[in-house]
């Protein structure tokens, strides 16, 4: 990390306005440390994936962010505003899609959205969400209470949910985990579309790591609550004797210390 | 600014009209045990005016007290029904993870009870009425604090209530309705406060609904009330408001400090 900011400061990456900023986070769940002091940032246009084995500290990350889970310490803040102060402001930027936060399932999709968009507040709202069961062709399911829907289906609601206020900062935690290839795929492209557009930046867990591959700029690797490795996903592998990021994951996984860095 | 969050919280309200529309199973509730309730105290009040010779007329004093009473627990429950939608539908996560603040949440359970218990109210005034002849003159102009402390009563409860289960997670339910139940013998809905032994009648005195039916039985047997038992009512219900609005808040910080909104579902993380 600390190669990674002196190469920004010698001007080999440009500068990017950063959309989160995490600094010495910590979180403990009575003796289990969750998350022992990370720090990152997400830049504007950028698709960040946060990987790491079950119980790694990627979701307790994602919830603080979010501002649903009180971090022990440390500084979070979207654009520069900090969550901890200004709740409000700060998540009015950002939104989420989660494979274990489905939209109720007693209203229908076209209700979901409206009242979701209500909340953040989104202007147009009518024209954004026409535009958003367009775009997920969610269109011939409008009416459709979303707990008869398909798991793709209902993910991809959760999808046109978390683009609903055009988000400086979209967390996405397994977005394509109950989808088929295909339409992940399309799923794929759609969050690469909206990194590419400019208006925000993607923090995206998976354990897919062709997945991850594809899509992440930049790969943050935690194991026990800590950053051991970050870098670009496809020259990583190499960096550490591994030959795909596959390889990388499990090694991160079952022998953490042997890569740990300093 | 302003805009933005009355937005906020007509979403809550508007969630909560979206699922009261064509849901049987939420509508029915908002008026028949109450209509039902009026019915039969309705009977029990005729039956008592036909075998006692006094002359009283039990029709205002008894079949009133059981209109307020029955508004207090429409009310309550419409804070705590909107609440469980979010319960049932493990909705938590998604909706505090919007800028939805603490307060505009409370503030949607709160206006979404006064649009549910309306209903309630509309159905009892007119059984009461047109059925059983009961006359809101009798109370005069008093009406308007009754209805207003024995609202925010409710409005307090149903926040508590709320935050109970917030809490103690969903099986907590359970501690929430009988709350109306556990209340009634100490404030008098059917009879005068100084029935009650001395250590009930110390609790009625904190209990903002007691002043009120204590205040109604009073006009109806042809006296002048106090006002200051009533402003007293008044003043309990408003610090009981935001007593109940910081208990629901304490509950909620201590939800985002353990982790409990993330995982509801584990109930209890301490």
């Amino acid at each position: 990390m600390q190669a990674r900011a002196n190469e920004r400061l010698q001007g080999k990456i440009p500068l990017m306005e950063k959309v989160l900023s995490v600094a010495q986070l910590y979180k403990t769940y009575g003796e289990t440390v969750a998350v022992d002091g990370i720090s990152f940032d997400v830049d504007r246009n950028e698709i960040v994936g946060l990987l790491g084995p079950n119980g790694a500290g990627k979701t307790t990350t994602i919830n603080m962010i979010l501002g649903v889970l009180a971090p022990g310490s440390g500084r979070i803040s979207i654009q520069g505003v900090d969550i901890a102060t200004h709740r409000s402001q700060g998540l009015q930027r950002t939104n989420f899609a989660a494979v274990y936060a489905p939209l109720p399932g007693n209203l229908t999709v076209q209700q979901n959205l409206r009242i979701f968009g209500m909340l953040y507040g989104v202007e147009n709202l009518a024209q954004r969400i026409a535009a958003l069961l367009q775009q997920f062709d969610l269109e011939k399911f409008r009416d459709v209470k979303c707990g008869v829907l398909s798991s793709g289906e209902q993910t991809r609601v959760s999808l046109a949910k978390a683009m609903l206020n055009s988000p400086q900062l979209l967390l996405l935690d397994e977005p394509t985990a109950s989808l088929d290839p295909s339409v992940a795929r399309d799923i794929r492209d759609k969050i690469k579309d909206f990194a590419g557009q400019g208006t925000g930046g993607v923090l995206w867990t998976s354990h897919n790591m062709y997945e991850v591959e594809e899509v992440c700029g930049r790969v943050l690797f935690l194991s026990h609550g800590r950053i051991l490795l970050e870098g670009d996903p496809k020259t990583l592998p190499r960096e550490h004797g591994k030959a795909t990021l596959e390889e990388l994951f499990i090694s991160v996984a079952r022998e953490p210390l042997t890569l740990e860095v300093g | 600014m302003i805009f933005m969050h009355l937005a906020r919280i007509a979403a809550i309200v508007l969630r909560q009209l979206y699922l009261m529309r064509g849901s049987i199973s939420r509508v029915l509730p908002l008026f028949v045990w109450a209509g039902i309730d009026i019915v039969l105290w309705g009977f029990i009040t005729r039956y008592l005016n036909a075998i006692t010779s006094s002359g009283v007329n039990f029709v205002p004093s008894l079949l009133g007290a059981v209109l307020l009473w029955d508004f207090l627990i429409r009310v309550m429950q419409g804070v705590t029904m909107t609440f469980f939608e979010d319960v049932w539908s493990r909705n938590f996560l998604n909706i505090f993870a919007t800028p939805l603040s603490v307060a505009e949440y409370l503030s949607g359970l709160v206006l979404s009870s006064i649009a549910t218990s309306s209903v309630g109210l509309i159905v009892m005034v007119a059984l009461a009425t047109m059925v059983f002849g009961l006359s809101f003159f009798v109370y005069g102009l008093m009406l308007v604090p009754f209805f207003l402390v024995l609202f925010m009563c409710g409005i307090a409860l149903g926040i508590l209530g709320s935050g109970v289960v917030l809490r103690f997670g969903p099986p907590a339910e359970w501690f929430v309705w009988p709350i109306p139940a556990i209340i009634s013998p100490f404030v008098g809905v059917f009879y005068p406060v100084s029935t009650l032994p001395r250590w009930m009648r110390y609790i009625s005195r904190v209990l903002p609904p007691s002043w009120v039916f204590e205040s109604m039985r009073t006009i109806v047997s042809g006296k002048s009330i106090a006002p200051y038992g009533l402003l007293w009512g008044f003043g309990l219900a408003v610090v009981y408001i935001l007593l109940a609005c910081w208990f629901f808040t304490s509950v909620y910080r201590h939800a985002v400090r353990t982790g409990l909104i993330a995982r509801y579902s584990a109930e209890t993380l301490s």
